[in-house]
């Protein structure tokens, strides 16, 4: 796909998305269905989406046991198999638990990247090459931050771990209304990955619309949140009140919500109800995933195949049959004389 | 300034295009890692890089011969990878002399208003010799590749026809004590099989 | 090559059309380049084995010669395949295409083509996946990142398919640990539905299922081969070692990649295996019907992986073996390690296989008590530490020797101390190449998977390429001038890319170094080594 179009079709969509919340809600005061209908219908999507393609990996068999095996392997006693043996090439359940929490909270394979350089004359100097996983960590954290920080909206009295957050979150106390570290690292992380994609004349390559877009979305998400809190100061109160509507199940449509909060709302309802189809699915992938989730043990237990295909094998008695005076005359012994 | 200093007044500018003349004939897709400084996670961008650096200065050196050695030497480290990558001899050894574009677009002015038309003439000249110095390299690269490719066969067949008692050994011949040796097991092996056969 | 026209332009710049209106990788087709791809697989090979659509065909020729259903048979086959591996169905989905993988292929290092970088090489079968299996591939076609199948797009998966040497160096880096080798695995599989492989694969798998190896060697010309080495072991130790055949009631089985039998250098490590099961005197027995450790099954297909494994298990029974040696092989211990026991433990049931025990230390090799194999390199390990062998690494000091890590006993293993312990006790000098590509981030050699062929040598030059890069390091630095690894087809590529690349460099298996150190009980005074070549201190030795 080319650039231009990938890029194009992806702000488009994205754009467009304002722009039907924006002439549904503004134009046609469609506030039921922005703010009650699609969101339901959205999280009721993504629930069963998620649920269904886990299920679905989680039907399909593990034949064989094929870890990727990235330190020592355990052997000989005295052979070191220390913990950092033990978290890279696991050999129990206990250490696959381990490697995959690593794996799942630190990017622990990303974070492999390194560039070795020639300094003086013949020594290697290494250089860092973690700028994708700092701007993966980055995202993911800022956008789990800003994910919890909403729960405000969702509970009455709000639990204690999310005052913690704001209070952290907020910790550089300049400004009124307290300013947020996250929202804007989150947008500069989403903007580097953008960047990235852009810049860089290999990913440019592999990159398809399904990258641009939740990209887009994502920015789109955090310059309406921003602007909401920050520059158009919506009506928190109407806002908490249809909020807990939704999550009491008793929904209602407060008077003088600004359109801005139901364009964010729409987009976040297609994000959630966009996640189980397509490559963001791989939060819930990453669990399943055989390379990383299985020990190291073939050797030690039977991995068993569920499906185990018969095959036709070429015996020794048909290899004996086939070379028996050759054999005899060689002195090799044979089955049958 | 004579033409020699305003090349090594100007060197940064015109290796980095020279170099960038060179990644231009790879896929577009993969300049930028090509351009990458990781000694052994891009051997390629980064052999091109430092073996244009060395071949630069090479020319630039005054004395003929210390110059002609480093030349070769790192001409080759260039010619090597481009042997085997997906190129036309042409366009393999091509890049030497999109080193007098570069030189044009970056010092043409200074060498009309010098005059200096008698010493880049000169060094046009070695620029050309450098060209066709670079097709006998990729030339003997290529070689070696097809020498490879027979070696491979002979290895392995040559434990084979040796077990068979089909190849014939020269060295016995010579009176080669080596040769000797060799013959002594080949003989032993062919002795097993012909007793066998009985 | 000469198919390129020149024209004047070429010379230099290549490409002026900005890069921003380049077409995509979906609208550039494939093209198809000598040298870069090994030769069509000919029709017998294929029905020894019973493989379907067996016939004669070229790969650039433009008609392939396609049976007429191909679309549906991949098709069937693909849902099938999705139907029965998680990974395959997982590694479809998730992709998030973040790059990771990208510059990690020694393919797209070496070659700087695009369609090298790990994630694109899988977008290629990806992109078919979500035409046919997906609600949005289906919906939006190309937007979605989605094509059909077409005759171009099954050329480029075979071109492609065949370039990938099943490394895993991808899956180290990717943070879902995406597996390149197992989607390279299954799409192979798929091709060889269509009669789409290459000779140099089917030919081993032919050979192998019907003699037990892959060259074909019939049974007596595989016993006087080792028979021979016996006379070129003899005169360079003056030992006679006595190697036995199919032995019914021996304590172990040999089993080694036949590549060691009949090609330098691997031969002088298959010496190395005689002497040092001499010097034991362990109760040992080589067979020729499972004269085959390496398995080119798994270049075919997961079926026939199989059944040429079986063989192992299946001599071991009859031979009432306790447990099988097997030998230094890269993808023979992927084999062993990761499938076999899977595959084929049902075959052993009834035989006199237990629990792997050192009849020389007493030993017991705990990580093998299902498979009941253990590796050559934990064996001899286990001896030294014990001090079982008598060395003088001396023997090797006009060695400097450095250690590849094979791509499968690396990453889908992780035998990286074995032979490292084994190396450093039987030499004085071994140096370790750059961090970043040795262990599990160790670089292939450029013709695993069965791309080791004569005709696609400037690939394994331009795969190879970062690997003999990093011993030209260490040789420039140290003066290496001996590459040791534990797999055969290591052994039969080396030796090229080193005259290419760094030709001062000569290869090696673990066990000869081994075996040069060891000093063997009634030898001769020793003035040469196994290749004939002076010791340390004996250049002026007469007897040379």
């Amino acid at each position: 796909m080319n650039i231009i179009i990938s890029l194009t079709v992806s702000f488009l969509a994205v754009f467009g998305l304002v722009v039907i919340a924006f002439v549904g809600v503004w134009g046609a005061h469609l506030e039921w269905l922005f703010g009650v209908v699609i969101p339901y219908l959205a999280v009721i999507t993504f629930f069963i989406g998620i649920v269904y393609r886990v299920v679905q990996w989680a039907k399909c068999p593990v034949p064989f046991r094929i870890p990727s095996t990235c330190a020592q392997q355990k052997s000989l006693p005295w052979i070191k198999y220390g913990y950092a043996e033990k978290l890279d090439n696991p050999v129990n359940t206990f250490w696959v638990v381990c490697r995959m929490i690593l794996e799942v909270l630190c990017f622990r394979s990303l974070f492999r990247n390194t560039r070795l350089e020639f300094g003086s004359g013949q020594e290697i100097k290494y250089k860092s090459a973690k700028w994708l996983w700092l701007g993966a960590i980055a995202f993911h954290y800022t956008f789990l931050i800003v994910l919890l920080r909403h729960l405000r909206f969702f509970t009455e009295p709000m639990p204690f771990f999310v005052k913690i957050i704001e209070n952290v979150d907020g910790f550089f106390q300049m400004f009124l209304p307290t300013v947020y570290q996250s929202g804007f690292i989150l947008g500069a992380a989403v903007t580097y990955l953008l960047l990235r994609r852009i810049l860089d004349g290999k990913m440019r390559y592999i990159s398809l619309p399904a990258d641009y877009f939740p990209l887009f979305m994502i920015l789109g998400l955090v310059t309406t949140g921003v602007l909401m809190r920050y520059v158009l100061k919506a009506d928190i109160v109407s806002i908490k009140e249809l909020t807990l509507g939704l999550v009491s199940f008793k929904p209602v449509v407060p008077e003088g919500i600004s359109v801005i909060f139901y364009i964010h709302l729409f987009l976040v309802s297609v994000f959630f109800a966009y996640f189980p189809f397509s490559k963001l699915t791989h939060m819930a992938g990453v669990f399943l995933s055989p390379t990383r989730n299985l020990s190291n043990n073939t050797r030690i237990v039977r991995h068993i195949n569920p499906w185990n295909n018969p095959v036709k094998f070429h015996t020794y008695q048909a290899y004996e049959d086939e070379f028996r005076e050759k054999m005899k005359d060689a002195g090799l012994p044979v089955d049958k004389e | 300034m004579s033409l020699k200093n305003l090349l090594l007044q100007k060197r940064s500018r015109i290796v980095k295009k020279w170099r960038d003349v060179i990644l231009q004939t790879y896929h577009e897709q993969s300049q930028g890692f090509l351009k990458k400084k990781d000694s052994f996670g891009n051997p390629v961008g980064c052999t091109i890089s430092e073996g244009i650096e060395s071949l630069y200065d090479a020319l630039l050196e005054d004395s003929e011969d210390s110059g002609s050695d480093k030349i070769s030497e790192a001409l080759d480290s260039i010619m090597k990878v481009r042997a085997i990558q997906d190129f036309s001899p042409s366009r393999a050894v091509g890049f030497v002399f999109g080193l007098k574009k570069v030189i044009r677009e970056e010092l043409g002015n200074e060498i009309l208003q010098n005059g200096s038309h008698e010493e880049w003439a000169a060094f046009d000249a070695r620029i050309d010799g450098l060209g066709l110095l670079g097709f006998d390299i990729y030339a003997n690269c290529r070689q070696k590749i097809s020498d490879i490719r027979v070696n491979e066969v002979r290895t392995r067949s040559y434990r084979l026809l040796q077990m068979a008692g089909l190849s014939y050994d020269l060295s016995e011949h010579e009176g080669d004590p080596n040769g000797e040796k060799k013959e002594d097991g080949a003989s032993n092996g062919q002795h097993n099989m012909e007793a066998r056969e009985h | 090559m000469a198919k390129d026209e020149i024209k004047q332009e070429d010379l230099l710049n290549i490409d002026h059309s900005p890069s921003l209106f380049k077409k995509g990788w979906m609208n550039t087709p494939v093209d198809i380049r000598p040298s870069m791809h090994c030769y069509a697989c000919e029709p017998a090979r294929l029905k020894v084995v019973d493989f379907p659509n067996p016939r004669v065909w070229s790969v650039m020729d433009e008609d392939w010669k396609l049976p007429k259903d191909w679309k549906e048979t991949v098709m069937d086959a693909f849902k099938d395949r999705l139907d029965r591996f998680r990974t395959f169905k997982l590694f479809m989905d998730i992709c998030v295409r973040c790059g990771a993988c990208a510059d990690k292929c020694q393919f797209f290092i070496g070659s700087a083509d695009p369609k090298n970088m790990p994630v694109l090489r899988a977008e290629l079968i990806r992109s078919v996946y979500r035409r046919n299996f997906t609600a949005a591939g289906k919906l939006f076609g190309k937007l979605a990142g989605a094509r059909d199948l077409d005759y171009g797009v099954l050329k480029e998966w075979w071109y492609y398919l065949y370039q990938c040497s099943e490394c895993r160096r991808c899956s180290v880096f990717c943070p879902y640990g995406i597996d390149m080798a197992d989607i390279t695995i299954i799409g192979r599989e798929m091709t060889n539905l269509l009669g789409l492989n290459i000779d140099w694969i089917a030919a081993p798998v032919a050979f192998c299922y019907k003699t037990g190896n892959h060259l074909g060697i019939q049974p007596h010309a595989y016993k006087s081969m080792l028979e021979f080495f016996q006379d070129e072991i003899e005169e360079v130790t003056g030992v006679r070692v006595e190697p036995s055949f199919n032995r019914k009631g021996a304590e172990v089985l040999f089993i080694t990649p036949s590549g060691d039998v009949f090609a330098d250098p691997g031969t002088w490590t298959c010496m190395g295996y005689m002497i040092l099961f001499h010097q034991l005197g362990i109760d040992i027995t080589w067979s020729t019907y499972a004269s085959e450790g390496g398995n080119f099954g798994l270049f075919t297909s997961h079926d026939m992986m199989k059944r040429l494994n079986g063989k192992m298990y299946m001599e071991a029974k009859r031979l009432g073996v306790k447990w099988i040696l097997g030998g230094e092989c890269g993808h023979m211990w992927r084999v062993v390690n990761q499938y076999m026991g899977t595959m084929n433990l049902d075959l052993a049931e009834g035989s006199n296989l237990e629990n792997p025990v050192s009849p020389m230390t007493g030993t017991k090799f705990e990580n093998a008590n299902s498979t009941k194999m253990v590796h050559i390199t934990e064996f001899t390990a286990d001896l030294i530490k014990h001090g079982k062998l008598k060395l003088d690494p001396s023997r090797n000091d006009h060695r400097k020797v450095t250690f590849h890590d094979s791509c499968n006993p690396a990453r889908a293993m992780g035998l990286l101390e074995e032979p490292r312990y084994v190396i450093k006790n039987v030499c004085n000098h071994f140096y370790e190449m750059p961090p970043s590509t040795i262990r599990e981030q160790t670089f292939c050699c450029g013709g695993g998977s069965g791309l080791n062929a004569g005709e696609d040598v400037e690939l394994r030059m331009r795969g190879g390429l970062p690997r003999a890069n990093a011993v030209k390091y260490v040789h420039e630095k140290y003066g290496v001038n001996m590459l040791a690894n534990v797999c055969a087809i290591d052994r039969a590529v080396f030796p090229g890319l080193m005259e290419y690349w760094v030709p001062e460099v000569d290869v090696t298996g673990v066990h000869e170094l081994v075996a040069n150190a060891m000093v063997l009980d009634g030898e001769k005074e020793k003035t040469v080594d196994l290749r004939n070549e002076p010791l340390p201190g004996m250049e002026d030795a007469e007897d040379v």
